[in-house]
């Protein structure tokens, strides 16, 4: 009789829960959202994968032989469309920030679930009207949507797009709105500031962005639709509008927007490599704030997108400054989990691999934005391949490392399986390798003065171009295979278990993959994040539970 | 009060106790309003930023605004926000008679705001005063024919803005009426009744946007006429 009814609450979990295609739609579970998110950005991200690779096939020639110049902008603006609101905005928060941050804080969901449904279709709302404009021919305005060209000029299905980008902003919106009120109100007893990881600390920083800025992309967006549809003059300089300041208030939002996609990447970041190395990750507090630092700092800066844009000197200068002060919060948290590798037990499993490759590709990253920050320097680099270049270290070499080095570190939370480690470790090196080759050849080719956003240049970047493109194909085999082997494990990998990394943090304490209601008792916190003597305890006290089952 | 969290009616099944459900819904209105305030933000910088481009366009279309009306409209407003938190009282006394008669009292100050703006619109729209194109055919001395685009650029912000803000009042509306009825049937009590003081910032919030909407819009003259 016991060990039956012991059965039946180990297998009773949140995926079991329900088999039919309403029980999904209609979920209030976080988990099952965040799966929910997991799909539809998969989706996002292949067709903005195909938009890539369309750009890179173009450019291995040096003639615009495969697409037209108009066809040309329309894939890179897709691309760039697809990636970053429908892809990296959501990515982290809304698929392991869903499932996980409920769990970190002991709590049974996050604070408001049906709003937290309601985002999910927010989503796919906005996703549908992004995709009909997609069908409708796609919009050639730039990711940036920088009128007059937006307002008047384009042909394309601009204020369709405008309104996508609108509704998909408050799914946005909620999901922070929701990550706040749950970090605040719903910490488990004993879960005090700060215990909390540090996954939590880079989550409520994101919430913190995602609430104030996105309301102004918001307006925005809004105001760019209401001038193409009633010709008003908004931002339209021939109606009496203002051009510069759509590139004030989309900055305002887009510029932190980049800092909604990297910093919980470093809170990924910052979970993986405590509980890979087996170390009480070092300065706590100084990680914790720098990622609050990072989302003040990121709304002081916008102005470094304008310094060519008629902005005056003054205001160039400061933001210049401020941009600068951004690295500072940036560099603490890369030396600290250097210094937290140092003398620690690593082990070099797939999500220790993602991590090294963020510490790397970050640092690239970030060094090359400093170049961008200077005044001067900026001028000759500006809307150049070196930009591109820097951008995709940070967002690929940044947000999607760190995304990836996360799925595959609570894969078997969420699944109850191992995925295939030799596997993972392969396609962790091809991604980084196929990266590289990618993107590096690209600051050079900027620097040497390719501008972005041409479909045809001149012969002698060609050798480069085509480097990149090897690379981009390489990246692409490194993405596809995950895809493949998660997909196996999920009914043939190895099962997990509860706590297979012996990694701190209460996700680790419920069963793998959790129950609906998160615990079956009442977590009670009693000691600081990253303590892995406590885990030994707590893997024994597991122990314990099995052998009386 | 924790132990038997799941038989408090008004408990959703995910909180603990009454006090951590009232605390999430009052920071997550707080924090919707904060977003709701970077949302009207971004129009008061376009205003900033116009005024100071166009000062005579702004002064000739503030002009055009009658001040009897916007400021009945503001005076209703605030009428409407001290029923508002007397509701607010009354659904924490337990007082239901009370409460619903004060909820009724916003909610008809709230559609009369609504009436008045709608006569405000029709003018505008009478006069060919809509900024939007096919509308806008304004006569050449009303306003003066040097201003039009000026003043399109004014009106559009006006539009805009009060647009913006009178949506949020039918939201608000919308809400009130729920509340009434859910009053009605007796659900806010002493213990329960976080809902009623949620809805009400929302409301304090609208009203407090028309605040600095009515001198910003219908009182630039007043400022400006000064010096010419």
């Amino acid at each position: 009789m016991a060990t039956e009814v012991m059965e039946t609450t180990s297998t009773r979990n949140y995926l079991n829960n329900g088999h039919t295609v309403k029980s999904w739609l209609l979920t209030l579970d976080h988990k099952r959202i965040g799966l929910l998110y997991l799909f539809s950005i998969s989706i996002f991200f292949a067709i903005g994968g195909v938009y890539a690779s369309l750009i890179r096939l173009e450019l291995i020639t040096p003639e615009g032989d495969l697409m037209t110049a108009e066809t040309y902008n329309k894939v890179f603006t897709m691309h760039g469309v697809m990636m970053i609101f429908f892809f990296l905005i959501p990515s982290i928060p809304a698929v392991m920030g869903n499932f996980l941050l409920p769990i970190m804080l002991g709590a049974k969901d996050v604070a408001f679930p049906k709003l937290n449904l309601l985002s999910w279709y927010i989503f796919i709302l906005g996703g549908s009207l992004m995709l009909i404009t997609m069908i409708n021919g796609g919009i050639d305005t730039g990711w940036t949507f920088y009128p007059p060209y937006s307002s008047i000029y384009s042909n394309t299905q601009v204020t369709l797009a405008g309104v996508s980008i609108f509704i998909t902003g408050f799914s946005s919106i909620l999901t922070g709105l929701n990550f706040m009120v749950t970090i605040h109100t719903m910490r488990a007893p004993g879960l005090t500031w700060f215990r909390l990881p540090l996954f939590v600390w880079a989550h409520y920083a994101t919430s913190l962005i995602q609430i104030l800025g996105t309301p102004v992309v918001a307006i925005t967006v809004l105001a760019l639709a209401l001038e193409r549809t009633f010709q008003i003059g908004i931002f339209d300089p021939k109606l009496g509008g203002d051009p510069v300041l759509f590139q004030h208030m989309f900055w305002f939002y887009s510029h932190p927007a980049v800092y909604i996609m990297i910093l919980p990447s470093m809170g990924v970041i910052s979970e993986l490599i405590a509980n890979m190395t087996r170390k009480r990750i070092f300065g706590y507090h100084f990680v914790a704030f720098s990622s609050l630092a990072i989302a003040v700092f990121g709304f002081l800066v916008w102005g470094h997108h304008m310094f060519t844009s008629s902005q005056s000197m003054y205001a160039g200068m400061v933001f210049s400054l401020i941009t600068y002060a951004v690295a500072i919060p940036s560099a603490i948290k890369i030396f600290n989990w250097t210094a937290t590798i140092y003398k620690g037990s690593v082990s070099y499993d797939t999500p220790m691999i993602y991590a090294l490759a963020f510490i790397g590709l970050f640092t690239v990253g970030g060094m090359t934005g400093l170049f961008l920050a200077a005044l001067g320097l900026d001028v000759h680099l500006h809307d150049t391949y070196f930009v591109v270049a820097h951008f995709h270290y940070v967002m690929v070499g940044g947000a999607i490392i760190g995304y990836l080095g996360g799925i595959h570190f609570w894969w078997p939370k969420m699944t109850g399986r191992m995925y295939p480690e030799v596997w993972g470790r392969i396609s962790a090196a091809i991604i980084f390798l196929g990266f590289n080759l990618t993107f590096f050849p690209q600051f050079v080719v900027g620097y040497l003065g390719m501008p972005r956003r041409y479909h045809a240049y001149a012969p002698e970047f060609q050798v480069l171009h085509i480097l990149s493109s090897a690379g981009a194909s390489i990246l692409a085999v490194g993405f596809i295979m995950p895809v493949f082997y998660f997909a196996w494990s999920v009914k043939f990998g190895k099962k997990a278990g509860n706590n297979p990394w012996m990694a701190s943090g209460l996700e680790w304490q419920t069963s793998s993959p959790p129950p609906t209601e998160n615990f079956t008792y009442q977590p009670v916190v009693t000691h600081e994040p990253y303590e892995f003597e406590h885990v030994e305890e707590i893997k024994n006290a597991g122990k314990l539970e099995n052998k009386t089952a | 009060m924790a132990e038997h969290a799941t038989h408090v009616p008004g408990l959703a099944h995910h909180f603990v106790s009454m006090e951590q459900q009232k605390e999430a819904g009052t920071i997550g209105m707080w924090i919707f309003l904060l977003t709701e305030l970077m949302f009207f933000g971004g129009l008061f910088l376009a205003y900033a930023i116009f005024r100071y481009k166009y000062p005579d366009g702004f002064l000739q279309g503030s002009h055009l605004l009658s001040v009897p009306l916007g400021g009945l409209n503001t005076f209703i407003l605030i009428l409407s926000s001290l029923t508002m938190a007397l509701g607010v009282y009354y659904s924490q006394m337990g007082d239901r008679k009370k409460l619903v008669a004060f909820l009724t009292m916003t909610l008809l100050l709230g559609l009369a705001f609504l009436v008045v703006k709608f006569f405000e619109y029709k003018e505008k729209f009478d006069h060919h005063l809509f900024p939007a194109i096919g509308f806008w055919n304004p006569a050449a001395d009303h306003p003066p024919e040097q201003y039009h685009q000026h003043v399109r650029v004014f009106l559009w912000i006006y539009f805009a803005m009060t647009g913006l803000h009178a949506l949020h009042m039918i939201v608000g509306a919308g809400i009130l009426i729920t509340l009434i009825y859910l009053a009605r049937k007796g659900t806010f009590t002493k213990e329960y009744n976080s809902p009623v003081e949620i809805s009400g910032l929302y409301w304090h919030f609208v009203d407090i946007v028309w605040i600095f909407l009515f001198p910003l819009l219908y009182l630039t003259g007043f400022h400006v006429s000064g010096g010419h």
